[in-house]
């Protein structure tokens, strides 16, 4: 049984076709890069595998079973997580907050109008313990309007391991952050259990080949080459529409 | 933090001693008119402040309760089934409300609101068989819970003062549940609260549904207070009101709305009897709200205040930092 497979996914805005006829099958434990050059329909591909966008046809399983029409929340109780490109995180609250939050959405106590948030010690513990494991367990209770960039994306990250997802699906963990920030989020990345499938969409070569066992590539939506890291680097059609020469 | 609830303490002691030390009829009445207000303010500020959703027709929605509160006691019903009718209809018409009105966030859901609020004006003043359109409908008595008639001003103000307790109590503890902070959570990322595995939707009805349920209990108390409904209550006037209430005391915050309702039902009903153009006033002092603190008086305020204390902790160092230099 694979973690993730899509079958035929199409979507168009209007006339544009974003996605066209994508198949793709990931399997467990799997690092699965998603390259392609700006347009390519990468992010539009997450945001169909989340649930945000509908597809116009075709199909995606999640671990065997069919969540084409799943709502997007559910897909979360089901094991997915996601990060965003751009950093959508809650700003006027502290950093614990934020994975708070993540750890509630999968509870049955995100319902309690009652008891008090504060108090729940296994929320807060958990919590603390996600954050540890980014090393950002000094600054938990630090508001996030105070944090840099990378420790936002961290938090990012934070936020989707600590529902303990099964299949996780990073869109440009790397983007915008220094090297040495690359690096920590590179080792924070390689810690991650293997029962744990990844998705990853990223544009930094270094880091995500070294990361990455098979790669898929993206051009106008369509997927032009796939296979493992060395024969997708050796294809001439990678080199023309995306490395360069 | 002790200094806060210093301060909340004193604060309950003022209200529950007020009829000793405010003289007169009249101002004790006014203050009874502060707090059902300032229940009307904490209910729509559930949706303001919390949700992020702001209506503009929840003067309608506190017509709906005040009217079928009249109407059941002028069908002969007693106070108790009066009063349980009055909040069951409140929150099915919020319901409705809730239903169509959610289909949007932002403006769409401002506009949708305001038509909403509209339409029950409009209903209050042309089914006249029900609403007595024009002329209104009177309620002959107040209630009396457990044998104390609420009939004199003092009685009521107690009356309003309890239930204003529970009101605040109650939107404390939802404030701080893991609903509230879901609830907060949608108003800053519903995006990223549905990839957490969150009913964005289900979170704002039920939002909407205790922000009714806080309107229509402040407008019982309306309706007891001043014994009368009339389709005036309805109007878009009223809705802005309360808005104000909320924004300018500070939407999102609890003191907040306690605040705004005291500074528009003061300036309303107080200072228009030395201002004419108390409208003229209250204008004004909303301009400077704004001017000055855009957060609204409460947060504002904190903000002031801690400046000024920075500023006087600043002052302090440099003086005792240039007595070292000195020697």
């Amino acid at each position: 049984m694979s973690a993730l497979t899509i079958k035929g996914l199409c979507k168009s805005f209007g006339g544009l076709h974003v996605t066209t006829n994508v198949d793709l099958n990931v399997e467990p434990g799997e690092r699965r890069l998603i390259i392609g050059p700006n347009g390519a329909g990468k992010t539009t591909l997450f945001n169909l595998i989340t649930g945000e966008l509908t597809p116009d046809s075709g199909s995606i399983e999640l671990l065997g079973q069919d969540i084409t029409h799943v709502p997007s929340r559910r897909r979360a109780h089901l094991g997915m997580a996601r990060t965003y490109q751009i950093i959508t995180l809650f700003a006027r609250d502290t950093i614990i907050h934020n994975v708070t939050l993540a750890l509630l959405g999968l509870s049955p106590s995100r319902w309690n109008p009652l008891i008090d948030l504060r108090r729940q010690g296994h929320f807060v513990e958990n919590a603390q313990k996600a954050l540890e494991q980014v090393g950002l367990g000094h600054i938990a209770n630090r508001p996030l309007a105070q944090t840099s960039y990378g420790e936002r994306r961290r938090v990012e990250i934070a936020m989707a391991l600590t529902q303990n997802p099964k299949v996780l699906l990073l869109d440009e963990p790397f983007a915008g952050l220094s090297i040495d920030e690359r690096r920590d989020v590179h080792q924070l990345l390689l810690a991650i259990p293997r029962d744990v499938t990844i998705v990853m969409i990223e544009h930094n070569m270094d880091v995500a080949l070294e990361f990455a066992e098979r790669i898929t590539l993206l051009h106008f939506g369509e997927v032009i080459v796939e296979g493992n890291r060395a024969e997708v680097v050796a294809d001439p059609r990678t080199r023309e529409v995306y490395l360069g020469h | 933090m002790s200094g806060r609830y210093f301060a909340l303490g004193i604060a309950i002691v003022a209200l529950a001693t007020l009829p000793n030390w405010m003289t007169g009829v009249y101002y004790i009445n006014v203050a009874s008119q502060i707090l059902f207000y300032a229940v009307f303010a904490l209910g729509l500020n559930v949706l303001v402040g919390y949700a992020g959703l702001v209506s503009l027709g929840h003067a309608g929605l506190f017509g709906v309760t005040a009217y079928a509160t009249g109407y059941m006691l002028q069908l002969g019903y007693g106070h108790p089934i009066a009063i349980l009718v009055a909040l069951i209809v409140s929150l099915f018409a919020m319901a409705i409300y809730a239903a169509l009105s959610l289909r949007s966030t932002g403006i769409g859901f401002i506009m949708i609101t305001l038509a909403l609020g509209e339409i029950l004006w409009g209903l209050a003043y042309r089914w006249i068989s029900l609403t007595g359109g024009d002329n209104g409908l009177s309620l002959q008595t107040r209630p009396e819970p457990f044998g104390y008639s609420l009939s004199d001003a003092n009685a009521f103000y107690y009356a309003t003062l309890v239930v204003f307790f529970l009101s605040l109590g109650a939107i404390t503890i939802f404030v701080h549940s893991p609903l509230g902070a879901a609830l907060k959570g949608t108003r800053d990322q519903p995006r990223r609260m549905n990839a957490l595995g969150y009913h964005v939707w289900a979170i704002r009805f039920i939002a909407c549904l205790f922000s009714g349920l806080l309107t229509a209990v402040s407008a019982i108390l309306f309706v007891y207070y001043t014994q009368f409904i009339s389709p005036q209550t309805l109007a878009l006037t009223s809705s802005a009101e309360v808005l104000l209430m909320v924004i300018s005391g500070g939407a999102g915050t609890l003191l907040g709305p306690i605040f705004g309702a005291g500074l528009v039902v003061v300036v309303k009903t107080v200072v228009s009897g030395f201002i004419e153009r108390w409208n003229f006033l209250l204008g004004a002092i909303f301009v400077a709200i704004v001017i000055l603190m855009p957060e609204g008086l409460v947060p504002g305020s904190v903000r002031l205040w801690r400046l000024a204390w920075r500023k006087r902790e600043r002052a302090a160092k440099v003086v005792s930092g240039g007595a070292e230099a000195k020697p």
